[in-house]
């Protein structure tokens, strides 16, 4: 019978928009049923949603933020809108509940352990907060918020997300100590406050979810004096650079299958220099993440825009979204 | 000037520089206009005979299951044929060009999409979006000119195998998509050693892999399903869809480029081209074929081969609503704009197959009001 599947392989997994709840002014969190069983996730992985507008599919990731196995079989996302974004705005204020978004994979490596640390440090900030909710979630399901640090950070304390719901774990779980923080009137956080905040951070799990800057200031931290294999981090610029931080000279790109020549100067990648001569590859997060722009390279060299690194053999499938051609390169495009 | 026969001069040589960049310019225009609209209309359309498409070929699988009744079987092997027509050439063709990629679907676009044909997706691609398109009519550079099998032009030298052309053209025409398939192996570059061996044997082994799947669909899984008293009618069924969709294939092709209006060319005259020069040689050498809203379709809209050529990642559909315009563009330049009803662009090159499988041969008159007016100008 998989001779017939060709005939239903249209369309991924696609999910039902069943509720919309409003988060703060500017993020909401968007509860999803599944219209074919979950894959399932752990908690803190993120998902590649698809949503159509104006005929053409874009992909996001989004953390999950629930915890995995809900009763009703629904999972949600919680999105802040990004002014001036594509995406974001609409999840935020064009969905409506009945929509169907496009379920892509789940992802990530940073998650709970399947035996959940005896003593925990999160630290958060802004939408980062969104995977560590998922975590949060399970722990208190699980009666295992038993000795749990959590740093939040917020520019404005009226636009924290899940504010109510992690007093409410407060309330609860006398194990679970909550410290927010506006970074508006009380300063930016950084590694140094860690011993003021939770002296004994040496000896906890830490997880970081947060904007670059944040979280190289606690990785510095742990490098110099603490434990770097207890420090879990995720964030949502892949890398924290700028695009082309680590330019390299650039290069001529041939796509053997359309024939079109493009080219870049070295801090352009891949995508963008084939978009810019006309040819769309499929893409989702640009970010080097979600892997839908993986393409074969034929021919020369690439430079990963994050690392600097030049690397890529003949064969070898490559994620246009951040490498560069280093010289003339052929693809299978 | 003269126009000495039997070389017929092409009109490229003779747009100058400056013309060619205006028309670069106005056919660009038509292009992003098209571009910048495309949206949720499009993505429902191509979306709709996807699903069209599968349906169909679901009813007729079913009636197949009873294929000895010979009411069944008619309508069966005609549902089929319909399905598998569509399927090649409004959606696989159309998709495999990249028509539909900036939905920026996983499932409809031109990396994942496979058909229900006899070529592997990626060789295919590369043979007709890389070698033909962009080399278009060049003799010695397009290979799909003629498939280098069939004489379809005067200025191709004769060789005594031609004489049996219109006989291996009907064999080409029935087992259409194997012939593509084997052609675009390229077997004597690889034999000439211009193509990699490894490269062949991985394309062969493309091709081995996709015929099996072919072959176990058609000639025994769905024969199987059909029982013990159906397979042999199911068999044949499947077997006549096959055939009906290569011939209707086949014809829909050449009427694209073998119609007498249209030009080849030298390498020479298409050497160091501008924008300009290339959307010219792809309009002289494309030829369309008029027809209902109904035929187009079937056509893969490659009945407006003029404006696939001209922009051929651009969605099927709306090659219909943009040829006016091209037309009346090309009306301005004085150029010609092929055309014609299927009956008779079939016959011409027919025909031409026909002739040319015989030393000699004139070129065609390059009819239409616009070759005269094109004859007339650069006259002066
Ligand atoms: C692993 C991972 C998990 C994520 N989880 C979440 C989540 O739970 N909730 C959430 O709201 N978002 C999350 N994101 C970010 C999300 O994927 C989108 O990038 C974000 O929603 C913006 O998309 P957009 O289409 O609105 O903006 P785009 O149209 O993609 O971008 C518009 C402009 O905004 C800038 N921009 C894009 N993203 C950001 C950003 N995060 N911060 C500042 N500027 C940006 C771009 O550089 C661009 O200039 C996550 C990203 C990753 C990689």
């Amino acid at each position: 019978m998989g001779l017939l599947t060709p005939l239903w392989a249209m369309g991924d997994t696609r999910g039902r928009v069943v509720r919309i709840r409003r988060e703060t002014a500017d993020a909401v969190t968007v509860v999803i049923q599944p219209q074919t069983p979950w894959q399932g996730h752990s908690p803190g992985q993120y998902l590649r949603l698809g949503v159509e507008l104006e005929g053409t599919c874009h992909w996001r990731a989004y953390s999950l933020t629930s915890a995995p196995g809900r009763q009703d079989g629904c999972i949600s996302v919680t999105p802040r809108r990004v002014e001036g974004g594509r995406v974001s705005p609409y999840l935020c204020d064009g969905l409506s509940p009945g929509a169907t978004v496009r379920l892509g994979g789940v992802e990530g490596g940073f998650t709970l352990p399947r035996r959940p640390p005896k003593r925990a440090l999160f630290i958060t900030a802004g939408s980062g907060i969104t995977p560590v909710m998922s975590m949060l979630r399970t722990l208190a399901a699980a009666r295992r918020l038993t000795d749990v640090v959590h740093i939040h950070c917020e520019r404005l304390a009226t636009r924290a997300m899940f504010a109510a719901e992690l007093r409410v774990f407060a309330a609860a779980h006398s194990g679970y100590r909550l410290y927010s923080r506006a970074t508006a009137t009380d300063g930016r956080l950084n590694g140094a406050e860690l011993d003021r905040l939770c002296a004994d951070w040496r000896r906890r799990e830490t997880f970081v979810s947060a904007p670059a800057g944040l979280r190289e200031s606690i990785e510095a931290r742990f490098r110099a004096d603490g434990d770097p294999r207890r420090l879990h981090t995720e964030s949502f610029q892949a890398g924290g650079h700028g695009r082309g931080a680590k330019r390299g000279r650039g290069g001529t790109i041939h796509l053997r299958n359309s024939g079109v020549q493009a080219s870049s100067d070295g801090s352009e990648a891949i995508l963008q220099a084939a978009e810019q001569a006309g040819v769309q590859i499929p893409h989702g997060c640009r970010l080097g993440i979600c892997r839908s722009c993986v393409c074969r390279l034929r021919a020369g060299r690439v430079r990963d825009l994050r690392t600097g690194r030049v690397h890529g053999h003949p064969g070898e499938y490559l994620r246009a979204c951040i490498n560069a051609p280093e010289g003339a390169i052929e693809l299978d495009l | 000037m003269a126009v000495s026969a039997p070389v017929s001069e092409g009109p490229l040589a003779r747009l100058d520089a400056t013309q060619l960049g205006y028309l670069s310019r106005d056919l660009d225009a038509i292009r992003n206009d098209v571009t910048a609209r495309l949206g949720a209309g499009d993505a429902r359309y191509i979306r709709s005979v996807i699903r069209r498409q599968r349906q169909l070929v679901l009813v007729s699988r079913a009636l197949l299951l009873g294929s000895r009744h010979k009411p069944l079987w008619l309508a069966g092997t005609a549902a089929l044929s319909v399905a598998k027509i569509l399927e090649n050439l409004e959606i696989g063709h159309n998709v495999m060009h990249g028509q539909w990629d900036w939905m920026n679907d996983p499932d409809i676009n031109s990396r994942s999409w496979d058909w229900d044909n006899a070529s592997p997706a990626a060789s295919w691609r590369h043979a007709h979006n890389y070698v033909h398109h962009m080399h278009s009519n060049i003799r010695g550079k397009d290979r799909d000119l003629g498939y280098t099998l069939l004489r379809i032009d005067p200025e191709q030298e004769w060789h005594p195998v031609y004489l049996f052309q219109p006989l291996y053209n009907l064999l080409l025409m029935a087992f259409f998509e194997w012939g593509v398939a084997l052609y675009d192996l390229n077997t004597p570059a690889m034999l000439a050693g211009d193509k990699p061996r490894e490269q062949y044997l991985g394309e062969l082994k493309g091709i081995a892999t996709k015929a099996r799947k072919q072959i176990i669909k058609d000639y025994v899984a769905f024969p199987l399903l059909s029982g013990r008293r159906s397979w042999r009618s199911t068999l044949a069924a499947n077997f006549t869809a096959n055939v009906i969709r290569n011939a209707w294939a086949h014809s829909i092709i050449v009427c694209g480029h073998f119609p007498d209006q249209t030009y080849t060319f030298s390498e020479a005259e298409a050497a160091n081209e501008s924008p300009g020069g290339w959307y010219l040689r792809q309009l002289l050498g494309a030829a369309n074929v008029e027809g209902s809203p109904i035929f187009h379709m079937l056509a893969g809209n490659l009945s407006f081969q003029v404006e696939h050529h001209l922009f051929p990642d651009m969605p099927s559909s709306r090659y219909r609503e943009i040829a006016p315009r091209v037309r009346e563009v090309f009306s301005r330049y004085g150029l010609p704009y092929n055309t014609g009803p299927f009956g008779s662009q079939l016959a011409m090159v027919h025909r031409s197959i026909l002739r040319l499988a015989f030393p000699g041969g004139q070129p065609r008159p390059k009819g239409g009001s616009g070759r005269r007016r094109l004859a007339a100008r650069f006259r002066r």
